[in-house]
């Protein structure tokens, strides 16, 4: 199964409304990623993922694909958040706004880690 | 496909097609998920060896090892008592009652955290945690190392189990890691019906196997082979004020939250709950029929099942084939 998904849709869109000039002075292109929890395991294209790269301003929305609640949190220095738990079909959303490194964890099932490298 | 694979996937339609008529399942394992890793996990540096386990087994049985030398480890897990004690929580040094129930060391090879709230990630950070606990053995660590060493009886051991490594924390450590590790659950009657004998139990633990992974939804955190998720959960136990696993991840569904017990040999180690409040089975399937009692930060995999009476008596009734035929221990003579 395909769960990992990059679009560019919105930030191409974003770019034609702004215009050339502000591209010009430097505005990037914001990603998306998706991230699903599988068999207790963070998962990209269906394969356990343990780190991921994005860029500063990109949002990873984290789908909990498994039949039991799942929670996502991050106690990291880069950045605090708790999304709670939530059931199979539901995802919540984080847009990492700083550069640096995260680690994501579910609290539920601690064996649930990966980490989040942000590119400036 | 093997002899086990043929019947695994028979059996595997049948309590599939069982499941969806009677329960609307909503996990259907693999049967193969259910039966015990043939390999016992342990770290590199540390291997099971049976000069190991041997040396783990006298450490373990060893009351010396505490500072009244009046208790070991095996004070609370007791083999004759599913390696717990038979108490709703445990009772340490001083004989002074504690907040939690002795967890067995059944099978605590395969999890990947130890303790109730999870605090050591290895049974080798774990080993030592009771003895140093001022409530538990109130052991000085220095004082138990300098103590064994002064043991000749000892010495030889601890040189045939870690050649060069000598006797210290590290090494007493790794010891009782590894004789934990021997200590895996046997077959079960509920293993010799996955693994095709249908008369291995009755027709009520049938019934009482689907609902678990179906309507009762107990597989939801109750999973694999040890029955457990490695997980950590809020099960709404009426009068508990102990925040569990919050104090070692502070985030607001851990409040409360206790690691998901294994359920091998079950029908030995009552009281249940990680406070001990229940005296049976019957009891605590009777908690989960109701959806737990406390709705503060409960686990949202738990809701009212509304199983009939009968139903609980077939999940109880499951319950009991879990318990693994009885193993063969020889207790150690300690060393002087």
């Amino acid at each position: 199964m395909k769960v990992m998904t990059k679009s560019w849709v919105s930030g191409a869109l974003c770019a034609a409304m702004l215009g050339p000039a502000l591209l010009g002075a430097g505005v990037a292109q914001a990603a998306e990623f998706t991230v699903g929890q599988h068999n207790k395991t963070f998962v990209q294209d269906g394969d356990k993922v343990e780190k991921i790269t994005i860029k500063v301003g990109d949002t990873i929305h984290f789908k909990n694909m498994d039949p039991w609640f799942h929670n996502v949190f991050s106690l990291s220095d880069l950045k605090t958040f708790d999304l709670g738990s939530y059931p199979q079909g539901q995802h919540k959303s984080v847009v990492f706004d700083e550069a640096g490194m995260a680690e994501v964890e579910c609290a539920i099932h601690p064996q649930m880690f990966m980490e989040v490298e942000v590119a400036p | 496909m093997s002899d086990f694979g043929s019947v695994a996937k028979r059996g595997m339609i049948a309590l599939a097609l069982m499941g969806l008529l009677t329960t609307g399942a909503v996990y259907a394992e693999p049967k193969e998920s259910y039966l015990r890793p043939e390999k016992v996990p342990a770290p590199a540096n540390n291997q099971v060896t049976p000069e190991r386990v041997e040396l783990g087994k006298a450490l373990f049985f060893d009351p010396r090892l505490s500072g009244s030398n009046w208790i070991s480890c095996a004070t609370c897990h007791n083999p004759a008592m599913g390696w717990s004690d038979g108490l709703p929580t445990a009772i340490g040094h001083g004989m002074k009652v504690l907040g939690r129930a002795t967890p067995t060391i059944l099978n605590t090879a395969y999890q990947r955290k130890q303790m109730w709230d999870g605090r050591f990630r290895t049974l080798e950070k774990q080993a030592t945690g009771p003895i140093a606990a001022h409530e538990e053995m109130a052991q000085d660590l220095d004082v138990a190392v300098a103590e064994l060493k002064a043991i000749s009886g000892y010495v030889g051991m601890f040189e045939q189990a870690y050649p060069g490594e000598g006797i210290s924390l590290d090494t007493v450590a790794k010891a009782i890691a590894s004789f934990e590790r021997s200590i895996v659950s046997s077959e079960a009657p509920f293993d010799r019906w996955i693994k095709g004998d249908e008369s291995a139990i009755s027709a009520s633990a049938k019934q009482g196997f689907a609902l678990f992974e179906g309507k009762a939804n107990c597989a939801a955190c109750h999973m694999g082979f040890n029955f457990m998720d490695d997980g950590f959960h809020n099960v709404g136990l009426k009068g508990n004020q102990d925040m569990g696993r919050f104090a070692q991840v502070p985030v607001a569904v851990m409040k409360g939250a206790f690691k998901t017990p294994t359920l091998r040999d079950i029908a030995l180690t009552a009281p249940y709950m990680h406070n001990g409040m229940y005296l049976t089975l019957a009891e605590v399937v009777w908690h989960y029929n109701r959806g737990g009692d406390v709705k503060e930060h409960l686990d949202p995999n738990l809701k009212p099942l509304n199983l009939s009476a009968g139903e609980q008596e077939d999940l109880v009734a499951f319950l009991k084939t879990l318990t693994g035929d009885p193993i063969a221990l020889t207790i150690p003579r300690l060393p002087h």
